[in-house]
C-alpha cells in the first residue's frame, strides 16, 4: 500500500493567503483570524472532499468564503449602508498627475460591499480567471464578470472617477480610434 | 460572446490601475504578520490524528 502525499501538510503553507484574503473580506482582523480557524478547522475535517491535484488554495478560499458569507447572514453585522460609513472621508478627486493615491484606494475599497470585495480580490489582486472565481463563489461565469464590472465601477465611483474617463490623457488617441470606427455604423 | 469581444481590447491604463492598487491592497494583508495560533491548531490536529 503507497502512501499518498496528505494535502492537510500543506494547509500550513497557504495560511498566509488564506488570512490576506479573509482579511480582504472582514477589513478586521481579528475577525480574519477567527474566518481562518475556523477555515483550517473544516478543511481539517472535510480533507477527503479535496479532490487531490486540483488547486488546494482555491478549495481552501472556498471554505473561507462560504463560512463568511454564511456567517454573514446569519448574524446580519453588516449595516445597510450602501455608502459607507466613511463616505465623505475620502480626499478630493486624484489629481490628475497620474495614479491612484493608495490611500483614496484603500478607503474606497473598504466602503465595497463584501461581495464586491471578494469578486476584486480573486481576479483582480490574485489573478484568477472568470471561471475560476465563479466556481469559487458559486455563481454563473457571466455573474462573476458583471459583479466584477460593477465592482470596479463603484470604485471608481467612490475614487470620483468614470470608468470611461481618462485620467491620464495618454489613451485620448486611442479613444477617438474606437469611436470613430463605431461612428458609421451608427449612421 | 459579444462579451467576449469586448474583453479582447487591451486593458485601459485605469483597470490597470485598479488591479495593481487591489494587488497591493492583498499583498499589504498578506505581510501582516500570522500569529501564531494558526501553527499550534495544526501541530494540535495532527497529534489528535495521530493518536486515532
Amino acid at each position: 500500500m503507497t502512501t499518498l502525499a496528505d494535502p492537510r501538510d500543506e494547509l500550513a503553507g497557504h495560511i498566509p493567503a488564506l488570512r490576506a484574503f479573509a482579511i480582504s473580506l472582514t477589513r478586521n482582523v481579528s475577525e480574519a483570524d477567527d474566518l481562518v480557524q475556523e477555515t483550517i478547522l473544516k478543511a481539517w475535517s472535510n480533507i477527503e472532499k479535496f479532490t487531490v491535484g486540483t488547486d488546494l488554495r482555491a478549495w481552501l478560499f472556498t471554505i473561507l468564503r462560504n463560512t463568511f458569507f454564511s456567517s454573514k447572514r446569519k448574524t446580519k453585522r453588516e449595516v445597510a449602508d450602501p455608502e459607507g460609513i466613511h463616505a465623505g472621508s475620502l480626499s478630493e478627486k486624484p489629481a490628475h498627475d497620474g495614479r491612484l493615491a493608495f490611500a483614496d484606494f484603500q478607503r474606497a475599497f473598504d466602503q465595497l460591499s463584501a461581495e464586491h470585495r471578494e469578486v476584486l480580490i480573486l481576479v483582480g489582486a490574485n489573478g484568477y480567471s472568470y471561471e475560476e472565481a465563479a466556481g469559487m463563489m458559486g455563481v454563473a461565469v457571466g455573474t462573476a464578470k458583471s459583479r466584477a464590472n460593477r465592482a470596479r465601477a463603484r470604485l471608481c465611483d467612490l475614487l470620483g472617477m468614470e470608468e470611461g474617463e481618462d485620467i491620464l490623457g495618454e489613451e485620448t488617441g486611442a479613444t477617438l480610434a474606437v469611436l470613430g470606427r463605431s461612428g458609421p455604423q451608427a449612421a | 460572446m459579444k462579451e467576449e469581444m469586448a474583453e479582447e481590447k487591451p486593458k485601459p491604463r485605469l483597470r490597470r490601475d485598479i488591479d495593481e492598487n487591489l494587488k497591493r491592497v492583498f499583498e499589504d494583508a498578506l505581510d501582516t504578520e500570522v500569529p501564531d495560533r494558526f501553527k499550534q491548531l495544526l501541530e494540535q490536529l495532527k497529534a489528535k490524528e495521530a493518536r486515532k
